[in-house]
């Protein structure tokens, strides 16, 4: 049974600390935190086995977050879960703090250090691989953005899971349909996204990205049906949640002043 | 003579026995890197990326991650095509990778420069947490991979592709020291991997002309064995260096970091002169480039004479 009115409530949370963050913080990438927000609820608090009491726990499932500067959506997920404290979403992208601008190894909750576009899936193909080898039932998820498909190393990546039958392994890309310069389809034309995956050996599914039931039916299929390595698409919208944010790729690495954080949270009441 | 890669891949599959946990990768070039001895005795733990080397170290790191102890193998010259992976995941997070390179050098020297490595030294040894270690031939290759397998951490090895000589006796056990082959006073010949058996050819040479000329091994670039650097310096007063590898940012650089700051004496640092490489005979190449012997020998009166 899913609660979806519970998963929406976190999402609402998640997406005030986004904000807070990278409000706090003067810097950061609200616009991509907001379109993976559900993703991750969804991830961590219904999907995954992990526990935030002993994040090393040989038997977790690990969760990678490719688009590393999503990092105050996973920062807020780990801090919600238990990880770390809430206290510390106030020292995102602060001198000394664990919550560095991009993912890091050192924070609890976080397998890699991430940020540097197009290394996450080779990184989930060796962790998946692992536990294939060792015969561990633990299963490995990997969150790419949709303009960072523009890196060659996605695509040896995605060559790789295939052939080695990585059915443990879960790649989902937040198809918000923008990079930094613009949209994916002006840049570098993406699609058809769908079918480049699917000629590579991936069993692809096309899901709405904000919407729990879909994302968790499939994430619930993983690895059940055959032998293939899943990629989920997930179609979301970049800045999601606060109308004058959506699809206003401005606020791709921009944060709210003062007025609009007051309108934004307001959007974002329970 | 022997190779140092093909040391490499024995040692690889004695290892195996030991470390269960041990897992090799490779991009394709197995036989060329001899990662394919591992592969036939555990082929379960033997991983072949296809030629696709930022793949190579992703999943060499996840691996690692995961908890495996990984060693990578490629041409050096292509492993420098995921140098930003190698830094951004493998050396910041501390990664237990080893990255043992092959044909790094001139040693690749009849397919020609596209496939020769001499600058690699100095981009691997600016990573911080990144060891650099380039045996002088096989004895100390496989106490090298034996030592990386038994101890944590992200290393960069360099071997090469030819047979080299011998250098080492087969007790010879590793640690990150320069070992002083021939004692001298008058000058110390700082070398590491295939030049300090030039460098030990030159020494003897010079010896002939009453030229004192000290033989040190430098195999651990990094972390550099700089109390043995410094020592030699005082004693000899002259410091020469050579490589096989581009004249800056290699051993040369090294060493003249920690003379300039804690001895300065005077240096001088032999490798390739900032050039590319090209086809040849591996020997016509080390004439060309002016590392051989010889060129140590010449090198080493005129910077004695120079500095009287």
């Amino acid at each position: 049974m899913i609660d979806i009115p519970h998963l929406q409530s976190i999402a609402r949370q998640i997406r005030r600390d986004i904000l807070f963050q990278t409000n706090l913080a003067g810097s950061g990438h609200p616009g991509g935190s907001l379109s993976c927000t559900e993703i991750l609820v969804a991830l961590y608090f219904h999907v995954m086995n992990v526990n935030p009491v002993n994040p090393e726990e040989v038997s977790r499932d690990r969760f990678i977050l490719s688009k590393g500067h999503a990092a105050p959506a996973l920062y807020a997920t780990l801090a919600r879960k238990g990880f770390f404290s809430q206290d510390l979403l106030k020292e995102f992208r602060k001198f000394g703090s664990p919550l560095q601008g991009h993912p890091d190894f050192q924070t609890p909750g976080i397998e890699v250090s991430t940020g540097s576009l197009g290394q996450g899936l080779s990184i989930a193909n060796g962790v998946a691989l692992s536990g294939k080898m060792d015969k561990k039932e633990y299963r490995t998820f990997v969150l790419l953005g949709d303009g960072e498909c523009n890196e060659g190393q996605i695509w040896e990546a995605a060559m790789f899971s295939p052939h080695h039958k990585l059915k443990n392994l879960c790649a989902i890309i937040d198809r918000n349909q923008y990079q930094i310069d613009g949209t994916t389809e002006n840049i570098l034309a993406l699609e058809p996204l769908k079918e480049k995956w699917e000629s590579f050996g991936w069993d692809v599914k096309t899901v709405n990205g904000h919407d729990f039931n879909e994302l968790i039916s499939h994430f619930d299929q993983l690895g059940k049906n055959n032998q293939r390595p899943s990629l989920i698409i997930a179609n979301t919208i970049k800045g999601k949640g606060i109308s004058f944010m959506e699809n206003q790729n401005a606020f791709h690495g921009k944060c709210l002043n003062a007025e609009e954080m007051k309108k934004a949270l307001k959007e974002l009441e329970d | 003579m022997e190779s140092t890669r093909e040391t490499y891949g024995d040692t690889l599959a004695e290892l195996g026995e030991v470390y269960p946990e041990l897992v090799v990768v490779d991009a394709d070039l197995s036989v060329s890197t001899q990662t394919i001895r591992f592969f036939k005795k555990f082929p379960e733990r033997f991983v072949n990326v296809g030629c696709a080397e930022q793949n190579l170290v992703g999943t060499a790191a996840g691996l690692a991650v995961g908890g495996k102890t990984v060693f990578a193998s490629s041409y050096a010259i292509f492993v420098c095509r995921a140098w930003e992976q190698i830094r951004n995941t493998i050396a910041h997070d501390k990664l237990n990778v080893k990255i043992v390179v092959t044909h790094a050098g001139l040693s690749n020297a009849p397919d020609g420069a596209s496939h020769q490595a001499l600058e690699d030294i100095a981009i691997f040894r600016v990573i911080p947490h990144m060891r650099v270690i380039v045996p002088a031939d096989a004895v100390q290759t496989k106490a090298a991979i034996r030592f990386e397998a038994s101890h944590k951490g992200p290393a960069y090895i360099r071997l090469n592709r030819e047979k080299t000589p011998r250098i080492f006796e087969s007790d010879y056990q590793f640690n990150d020291n320069a070992i002083v082959l021939r004692e001298g006073a008058d000058v110390a010949i700082v070398a590491t991997g295939t030049t300090v058996y030039e460098a030990l050819k030159a020494s003897a040479q010079l010896q002939k002309e009453q030229i004192s000329a000290e033989v040190i091994e430098v195999h651990t670039i990094k972390p550099l064995d700089r109390r043995s650097i410094i020592k030699a310096a005082k004693e000899c007063g002259h410091v020469l260096t050579v490589e096989e590898h581009n004249r800056m940012g290699g051993l040369g650089s090294a060493v003249g970091e920690v003379l300039c700051e804690q001895t300065p004496v005077p240096l001088k640092i032999l490798g390739i002169d900032d050039r590319f490489g090209e086809t040849g005979q591996y020997p016509e190449l080390f004439h060309k480039y002016q590392i051989s012997d010889t060129f140590i020998e010449h090198e080493v009166k005129t910077l004695l004479a120079q500095n009287k």
